[in-house]
């Protein structure tokens, strides 16, 4: 079970992909916290499939307006600069790669980098949303998620055993264990967290991790 | 030209049992109400309904559900709704589940005379079972075909007599795209404004797409997670 410190380490090292002019669509739950460690003076524009380039802070109480939404469907304010459009024109920004990056969750992840996390077999099947034209259309796709299941299962693969969202769609995983790149030469571990050995994250790590001791960095936080 | 009409009632009255409806909205954001009220009060049954999301137990297309009228969602995301999860189970109610963009685009090229196009979003997973996929450029798309309406109602914020309709913040979402996508299309607004009121440049959907208008009463414009800023000021 992950502890709040390392659902806050997932976000924070999550918050490191953003870039200065970046427009970045974060996904719902976990992945829409990103946006609170935007550092100050970095210009980022998050975009919201629901017809919204420019979202602002939520709202004060008592602001709060029914016609404001987010894909989450929360209240949320427009920044300075924000536009609305209809979802067509939404998703033409996201599959015709004019978003940046988005930042999704993650049930699994295989080595050739395909995602599932919007369908488990056997339970009420609730809808893809929008994650599977982010992850075909975004110029980057992140994933942010636990290392492993509840039950300590790794989620990492060698092939996704749940139904797709994307095949070989995601670049980076980023987890409270470490960050590993999807690379043409398999899965790479580019960071990882201070209190974890290599042969720690391999174990919970189904697919082979390739390991170069010389660009190994330590995970911040 | 008057498309006006006097009331919701009269919108639906004529509204045919096994009917395809797209019903605009996302969540419970820019949903037409008052026509889904009134075509719960008819009665109508054995409809398709297309529309992002399929409401809430109690309110927006829910409403639809608990009523059994609902014989097919076509959505792209159906959580927050006991009724549905139970309908489905039981086989009651048929379901198709589409990506997101792609129940956009349908609903785009419905309006717009395409009767389908090539699309990236779903090529290797189980949305492409059956679908013709093609190569272009070396990536592989999959064929996705236009998704009409008989009927399409849609929210909009201002609307005048000839059906130009100005929609506010999010609640546009799908409503634009619905109004163009089928047969016959009507509007409720929560202001109907006199023919010259709309600045031509901020109209949205030409009263082209626009069969038939009123205006709407008792709008509750439910909120479904009321969020707000704590001390610290985070981003949504």
């Amino acid at each position: 079970m992950k502890s709040e410190s390392s659902r806050e380490r997932i976000v924070r090292r999550a918050a490191l992909e953003l870039k200065d002019g970046f427009y970045v669509n974060l996904g719902i739950g976990m992945p829409t916290l990103v946006a609170n460690y935007i550092p100050v003076g970095m210009t980022v524009v998050l975009q919201s499939e629901n017809g919204l380039l420019g979202i602002g802070p939520f709202p004060w109480e008592g602001e709060e307006d029914p016609d404001l939404i987010n894909a989450g469907k929360q209240t949320i304010t427009e920044s300075p600069g924000a536009s609305y459009f209809n979802s067509a024109d939404s998703f033409a920004m996201i599959r015709g790669g004019h978003v940046d990056l988005t930042v999704l969750g993650g049930m699994e992840v295989d080595k050739e980098g395909s995602l599932a996390n919007w369908m488990v077999p056997g339970k009420m099947v609730k809808g893809m949303g929008g994650a599977m034209d982010l992850v075909a259309g975004a110029r980057r796709v992140v994933v942010m998620m636990t290392h492993t299941t509840k039950e300590g299962e790794p989620k990492i693969l060698k092939q996704c055993r749940l139904p797709l969202t994307g095949v070989k769609v995601v670049h980076r995983i980023i987890t409270d264990m470490a960050v590993v790149d999807v690379t043409p030469a398999g899965l790479l571990l580019a960071e990882i967290a201070p209190e974890f050995a290599v042969e720690q994250v391999r174990r919970a790590t189904e697919a082979e991790l390739r390991v170069d001791e010389k660009t190994l960095k330590t995970m911040p936080g | 030209m008057n498309k006006v009409i006097a009331s919701a009632r009269e919108a639906v009255a004529a509204i045919p049992e096994g009917a395809t409806i797209l019903m605009g909205g996302f969540g419970l954001c820019g949903i037409p109400e008052n026509l889904i009220a009134a075509l719960r009060d008819r009665g109508t049954g054995n409809l398709t309904v297309a529309s992002n999301n399929a409401g809430v137990d109690d309110f927006g297309i829910g409403i639809l559900l608990k009523s059994r009228q609902v014989k097919k969602m076509i959505s792209t995301y159906v959580g927050e709704n006991d009724t549905f999860e139970r309908l489905c189970l039981s086989g009651e109610l048929e379901v198709e589940l589409v990506p997101q963009g792609t129940f956009a685009e349908r609903l785009r090229a419905a309006g717009a005379g395409i009767p389908a196009f090539y699309t990236p979003t779903g090529v290797g997973t189980l949305v492409a079972q059956g679908k013709e996929v093609r190569e272009f450029g070396g990536r592989r798309y999959l064929m996705e075909q236009a998704l009409p309406g008989d009927y399409a109602f849609v929210k909009a914020w201002k609307g005048d007599r000839l059906g130009n309709l100005v929609y506010r913040k999010t609640a546009r979402n799908f409503n634009p795209l619905m109004a163009a996508a089928a047969r016959f299309t009507i509007a409720e607004v929560e202001e109907l404004v006199e023919v010259g009121d709309l600045d031509p440049d901020a109209v949205i959907t030409p009263g082209i797409y626009v069969d038939a208008i009123f205006q709407g009463s008792h709008y509750e414009k439910r909120i479904e997670q009321r969020t707000y800023r704590p001390k610290s000021g985070p981003r949504a």
